[in-house]
């Protein structure tokens, strides 16, 4: 998966809940991302109570749900895009675990899927997943917070073996207007000791945030804005948006001369 | 699952701490202060001092008479917690994080509440110390317990109803998780029951655990030994973590926690997580969770709102998994049966939530026969309750005024 971020230029990573719109829907939105220059597309397995999602990332896990969107559904979802971009699985800890734990790294590495984001495993409670994940190839991207500590951000930077997925702000998910002010802050923190890529997700819903993002991190994860463009235009309006946050993020890249490293 | 007991944040495999990373500091932080004061003289006195004075602890251990002339069986003793001030246990626990908030700096309290009775206390004492109060509780709950959304806005909190998934006290916990990510600086969040991330499971039990205190010495100044059972209801469980712990393990003491069935187990619809339910993790725990064979959480069911949950404190799963206390679960049917029951026998009105104890504890004095002792820990008052058991025995106010001629 970390040759997704080795291209030299900032990974765009979109995020996409399995089974929002529809079934098909969802496929569509899968193959729009990638039409569109997506470098890693995160898909959010639906969950019935998800802790660190807002509103619209609630409602389409609910619409997700109602539409018949179970564990085998997303993962043939990820084995469709898997051979063309890496896929990352956004999941709830009790799907992995009423799965087995070892039953679901099985069929995620089976499925293709590259790395595990679990929003409510923090370090402490995946010392063992950890292990069985790396024996199955399958990558650990775990969260940090602006609330996370220097003590617990080692920990955290050594237990990334995908991406380490930095949280912008105190919150849930959600699009929202500017980047927070903390989340630049928080970026240099991590990178100061991860070899990891660094990713920065939650709230990021404009170009201009993206742009500002890319100036720390190695990847931007833009959720909840491409939901709410995929409820109201559909797959190709998405498409068209995040093209046009490539393109502002290349454009960035080229005045910077090379940009960072 | 692997045994991870050697922390104070597990019950066995069970408990833990499954947040948003967000939330780490914040626990982290709850659980120093909770350490640091937890035996401070000035703290304990203080708390001690409301308990009394605000609250109004010691609350009885009563003789039920007539129940037990009814049952035939054990003598049947209510702890009466339904005394407490705001009209149940919650009171003890709202009121011990309330001083742990304050000595925290945390200006904005949060809180869920299912039957209202956690949301009321947490209002309550919020209101005692002057804090910004903002209850969550859902929509479905709003309107079984009208007359609890009342007291809570007249003690000066916010009520946000919360109309996602059943819109009962599941979605509530939500809700109140998602305010507490966001303004976790300052902010604290009580929750009402001994579920949740380390270190609340801990600190709610240790709170309410001045329910078995008392009731260990009530019971042998009253009858001269330990009770040879006690019997309280389970939805979160923590009114029975707080009335067994000084018991647990003891011989001769029998603990009986009882869920709600619901409408029955065989028809999915209740919320009887420990008997129907199988190990999982929910709103930050590991414990026994009502969910499909997917992982999804299932609405749970009971005609109370407070048992209307679909997991329980991660403490009961390890002890239902060790045996140190049995768990039952009765219906809202014969919950309802129970309730009038005891209204009509001892003049108490019970909440729907404790009538499912009571209800249990009928069995549990046949099986000990007469001579023996059963405490019921009555949990909480019922007068929320009323409309409620009025609709479903289709009692009319308007009747019961023609027929008794006073109208």
């Amino acid at each position: 998966m970390r040759s997704a971020f080795s291209g030299g230029r900032v990974a765009l990573m979109p995020y996409l809940t399995a089974g929002f719109p529809t079934l098909e829907g969802a496929r569509e939105v899968g193959e729009a991302y990638v039409a569109a220059g997506a470098d890693v597309i995160e898909i959010g397995v639906p969950f019935s109570d998800p802790l660190a999602d807002g509103p619209t990332i609630q409602d389409t896990t609910t619409r997700a749900l109602e539409n018949g969107a179970d564990l085998e559904y997303c993962l043939e979802l990820a084995s469709g895009l898997a051979d063309r971009v890496p896929v990352v699985f956004l999941v709830y800890y009790n799907v992995i675990f009423a799965r087995g734990i070892e039953g679901f790294l099985e069929a995620a590495a089976g499925a293709g899927v590259s790395g595990l984001v679990i929003p409510d495993l923090p370090v402490d409670e995946a010392v063992d997943f950890r292990e069985m994940a790396a024996e199955r190839g399958v990558a650990i991207c775990p969260l940090a917070a602006p609330t996370t500590d220097d003590a617990r951000l080692d920990r955290i930077a050594e237990a990334a073996s995908g991406f380490v997925y930095c949280v912008s702000v105190a919150g849930v998910t959600g699009a929202r207007e500017k980047l927070p002010p903390g989340a630049i802050e928080l970026l240099r923190r991590v990178r100061a000791r991860a070899s990891a890529p660094v990713a920065l997700g939650f709230g990021i819903s404009s170009a201009q945030a993206a742009v500002e993002a890319a100036s720390e991190a190695d990847g931007v994860i833009i959720g909840s804005k491409l939901m709410q463009i995929v409820a109201e235009e559909g797959p190709e309006g998405a498409a068209r948006w995040l093209r046009g946050v490539r393109e502002a993020l290349d454009s960035e890249a080229r005045t910077k001369v090379g940009g960072r490293n | 699952m692997q045994q991870k007991s050697k922390d104070t944040s597990y019950f066995g495999p069970f408990g833990g701490r499954y947040v948003p990373e967000t939330l780490i500091h914040a626990l982290e932080e709850l659980e120093e202060a909770y350490e640091r004061y937890r035996d401070d003289p000035e703290f304990v006195e203080e708390l001690n001092g409301l308990a009394r004075d605000f609250v109004g602890r010691p609350t009885p251990l009563m003789f039920a008479e007539r129940l037990t002339r009814e049952w035939g069986g054990a003598n049947v003793w209510f702890k009466r917690e339904d005394l407490a001030h705001t009209g149940a246990h919650k009171i003890n626990n709202a009121l011990g994080q309330m001083l742990l908030a304050e000595r925290m700096g945390k200006e904005r309290i949060i809180a869920e509440t299912g039957a209202g009775q956690h949301g009321v206390a947490t209002a309550t004492v919020a209101a005692l110390y002057g804090r910004e109060c903002v209850v969550y509780m859902g929509e479905e709950d709003t309107r079984r317990q009208a007359p609890n959304v009342l007291r809570m806005k007249l003690l000066g909190a916010e009520v946000r109803p919360v109309t996602t998934g059943s819109g009962t006290l599941k979605a509530a916990l939500n809700e109140a998780i998602r305010d507490w990510v966001t303004n976790v600086e300052n902010t604290h969040y009580i929750i009402g029951t001994v579920a949740g991330p380390a270190p609340y499971p801990r600190i709610v039990r240790d709170l309410q655990i001045v329910i078995g205190r008392e009731l260990e010495f009530q019971a042998r100044e009253r009858f001269g030994r330990d009770p040879d059972a006690i019997v309280a209801c389970v939805g979160g469980g923590s009114n029975a973590i707080g009335a067994f712990h000084p018991f647990v393990g003891r011989g001769g003491v029998r603990l009986v926690g009882v869920e709600a069935a619901g409408r029955g187990l065989e028809t999915g619809e209740h919320g009887a997580s420990l008997t129907g339910g199988e190990p999982g993790v929910l709103h930050g725990s590991m414990s026994y969770v009502l969910q499909t064979e997917d992982g999804q959480i299932r609405e749970a069911h009971s005609i109370s709102a407070g048992l209307d949950y679909p997991s329980v404190g991660p403490e009961h799963a390890y002890l239902k998994d060790e045996g140190l206390v049995e768990y039952a679960s009765v219906t809202d049917e014969a919950a309802l049966e129970a309730f009038v029951e005891t209204t009509r026998l001892e003049g108490i009105i019970p909440a729907l939530e404790t009538s499912h104890a009571i209800s249990h504890a009928a069995q549990v004095a046949r099986e000990l026969g007469p001579g023996k002792n059963v405490v019921i820990n009555l949990s909480g008052r019922g007068d929320k309750d009323i409309g409620v058991v009025a609709e479903a025995i289709g009692m009319d106010a308007h009747e019961a005024e023609v027929a008794s001629g006073d109208g």
